[in-house]
């Protein structure tokens, strides 16, 4: 991502052409209000998480927790089997995401760097696959793995959701801005292909994979239409369609469950998002730039 | 797959060390057939390197939109032995149905109103953020936050703070002197329920969108607009928005197209309830095949919301197309 200068930041540059304006007071009020739209909803939900039944049931709402408790999370675990929800979370997105991300930096190297005829109408072919909307694909993808007896398991869950074009091609883009001379120096000092992608290609194109890695993994740990058809059994839910049973077993009558649980859904995804945001923003704003 | 790949790997395409020594006069057939080795062994590779990514496309992307088209003229339910070919009855069924209709009106609502209202709010979030006021960045992060947080827990949140009883809607209605409604089980608001939850969670990303494009208009061309004597609102309309365009025409594509296929907020939130007024197509194709059991059915349905975006995605690349030429 370049960095321009932004209309505001001339704007704000210390000699003012005639007519600038500084920021107005109301932008200020503004920022707060935009704020607030996105922290009360976050702020009772957590808050709600640790509220004792009493001060959830309340009224007028109390903003102020009288006491915190840990009771609704032991809630939800009665209510339904949360560990093995996150065990299969863990599961599928840890490996999902992995064998995304291995396939995309393969499948990218071969076309950046190997020779194939027809090679050109296969990555239109690839390409092709971002056209298909996904929830079209799911009634088919569940007769798919019926055949195959793969519903109720963990290679259902995650085989229809490894292909990934858009990694792919975010990937080769990268790759092939690679200076050749640096595959032919790697291959002089005798390393085959797989050690020129580990030691050369996967180090000089990191932030590119990690970009892949972590919208492959949150792609994966939010899944909801796919695991909610690939599994019935409740011990291969993962943890999004868990929450469907804290509001179907309760009618929602236990919110302090229903946010607990919820917690329990959000909070790895917005630490990596804390963490990695800028590689994040810089994917997706990589991705609409180049458009 | 890898070991193999190795081991060809050491000798192939760019690598050197693998020639054999030869006599001068046979020197070039020897290179020739060097080369078609090598090119051999880079075909080799390359199937090695990307048939499985481009395998599980053919499987799980391409084939079924081949088999949907199928099935969408057979009835079936799962477990008889095979499908029946029906024609074209499931496609007469929809649209002689009075529910079908409406299911697709519905869908013209949501996907409008959702998109036209994240696109507006979302321009101006951006238009603030660009001031660079202190605390922006906070903000930005926390606006955006919600793009990679579970549906199905934004859902959940969402379904706290309509709660009649015990929610914040409870308090603002009362405000204003009345009593919360019934939001997720009232026939009349359910839908404005879920398309509120899509906006929240759909602005920060439209927003930050926004925000690079703004930051990429070269400032000179403002300030050629401030000297001619452009207002604020002159310059962002005959200035800023048209450069914007490109931006604004990505993001209408890619949210209709996020918007049809909305589904974690509506399975979370109501089910396709109450009595079917938040039954989108989305919903619909599912619930025909998973609850209903309606093969037939649901592949006719899905047949239809591929035709829909499929041509909003052509429309984008001849977008495209037309801009590379510029």
């Amino acid at each position: 991502m370049t960095i321009m200068p932004t209309p505001a930041a001339a704007e704000a540059a210390p000699r003012r052409p005639a007519g600038a304006r500084r920021p107005r007071w109301w932008s200020a009020i503004a920022l707060v209000a935009a704020a607030l739209v996105f922290l009360v909803p976050i702020y009772l939900f957590v808050s709600t998480a640790f509220k004792t039944n009493a001060d959830i049931n309340s009224w007028p709402l109390r903003l102020i927790p009288r006491s915190l408790t840990l009771d609704n999370f032991v809630n939800a675990w009665t209510l339904a089997p949360f560990d093995q929800f996150l065990v299969n979370s863990v599961v599928v997105a840890a490996i999902g995401t992995l064998l995304k991300v291995v396939l995309a930096i393969s499948t990218a190297y071969a076309f950046a760097f190997l020779p194939f005829p027809g090679k050109r109408w296969l990555f239109i072919f690839m390409l092709g696959a971002l056209m298909v909307p996904g929830h079209v694909t799911l009634l088919v993808n569940y007769i798919t793995i019926g055949r195959l007896n793969l519903v109720n398991t963990y290679a259902g869950l995650i085989l229809p959701g490894v292909a990934s074009a858009f990694g792919t091609f975010l990937l080769y883009q990268f790759f092939r801005s690679i200076p050749r001379q640096v595959l032919e120096a790697a291959q002089l000092d005798g390393a085959g292909h797989l050690r020129t992608i580990v030691s050369f290609i996967v180090p000089m194109s990191r932030p590119a994979i990690i970009t892949v890695g972590l919208i492959a993994l949150i792609d994966e740990w939010n899944g909801f239409v796919w695991p909610l058809i690939a599994t019935n059994s409740i011990n291969m839910r993962t943890l999004p369609i868990g929450l469907l049973y804290l509001k179907e077993n309760d009618g929602i009558n236990d919110w302090g469950a229903l946010m607990a649980g919820t917690l329990f859904v959000v909070l790895p995804m917005a630490v990596v998002f804390l963490l990695a945001q800028r590689y994040i923003v810089a994917g997706l704003a990589g991705g609409v730039v180049r458009r | 797959m890898s070991s193999g790949a190795s081991d060809l790997g050491a000798r192939s395409a760019l690598s050197v060390g693998a020639r054999r020594p030869v006599d001068p006069g046979g020197r070039a057939a020897e290179l020739r057939l060097a080369a078609t080795r090598r090119r051999r062994r880079g075909y080799l590779l390359f199937a090695a390197f990307a048939l499985p990514n481009l395998a599980l496309i053919a499987v799980f992307s391409y084939w079924p939109i081949i088999e949907n088209i199928y099935l969408s003229f057979t009835t079936w339910d799962f477990i008889s032995p095979q499908a029946d070919l029906v024609g074209l009855l499931n496609y007469q069924a929809l649209f002689s149905s009075s529910a079908f209709p409406e299911v697709l009106w519905r869908t013209l609502v949501w996907v409008v109103v959702v998109v036209v209202v994240t696109l507006v709010l979302g321009l101006a979030l951006a238009l603030l953020f660009a001031q660079r006021v202190r605390g922006t960045t906070a903000v930005q992060t926390l606006a955006f936050s919600p793009h990679v947080l579970s549906g199905a827990a934004i859902a959940t949140i969402w379904l706290l703070i309509f709660d009649p009883h015990h929610g914040l809607s409870r308090l603002v209605f009362e405000a204003f002197g009345t009593s919360s409604p019934a939001w997720t089980t009232d026939g009349s608001w359910a839908l404005w329920a879920l398309i509120i939850v899509s906006i929240w969670k759909g602005l920060g990303f439209v927003a930050i969108v926004y925000l690079v494009g703004i930051q990429q208009i070269p400032a000179e061309v403002l300030e050629a607009a401030r000297i001619d004597g452009a207002g604020r609102w002159t310059a962002f309309r005959r200035v800023v928005f048209p450069l914007l365009s490109p931006t604004t025409f990505f993001l209408v594509i890619t949210q209709t197209i996020s918007a049809f296929q909305a589904f974690d907020v509506i399975a979370m939130m109501t089910g396709g309830g109450p009595a079917g007024e938040t039954t989108t197509l989305s919903w619909f194709i599912y619930d025909a095949a998973f609850s209903r059991t309606d093969v037939g059915t649901s592949s006719a349905a899905s047949m239809i919301m591929f035709v829909v975006l499929m041509a909003i995605t052509v429309l984008q690349f001849r977008f495209v197309e037309r801009r590379v030429h510029y």
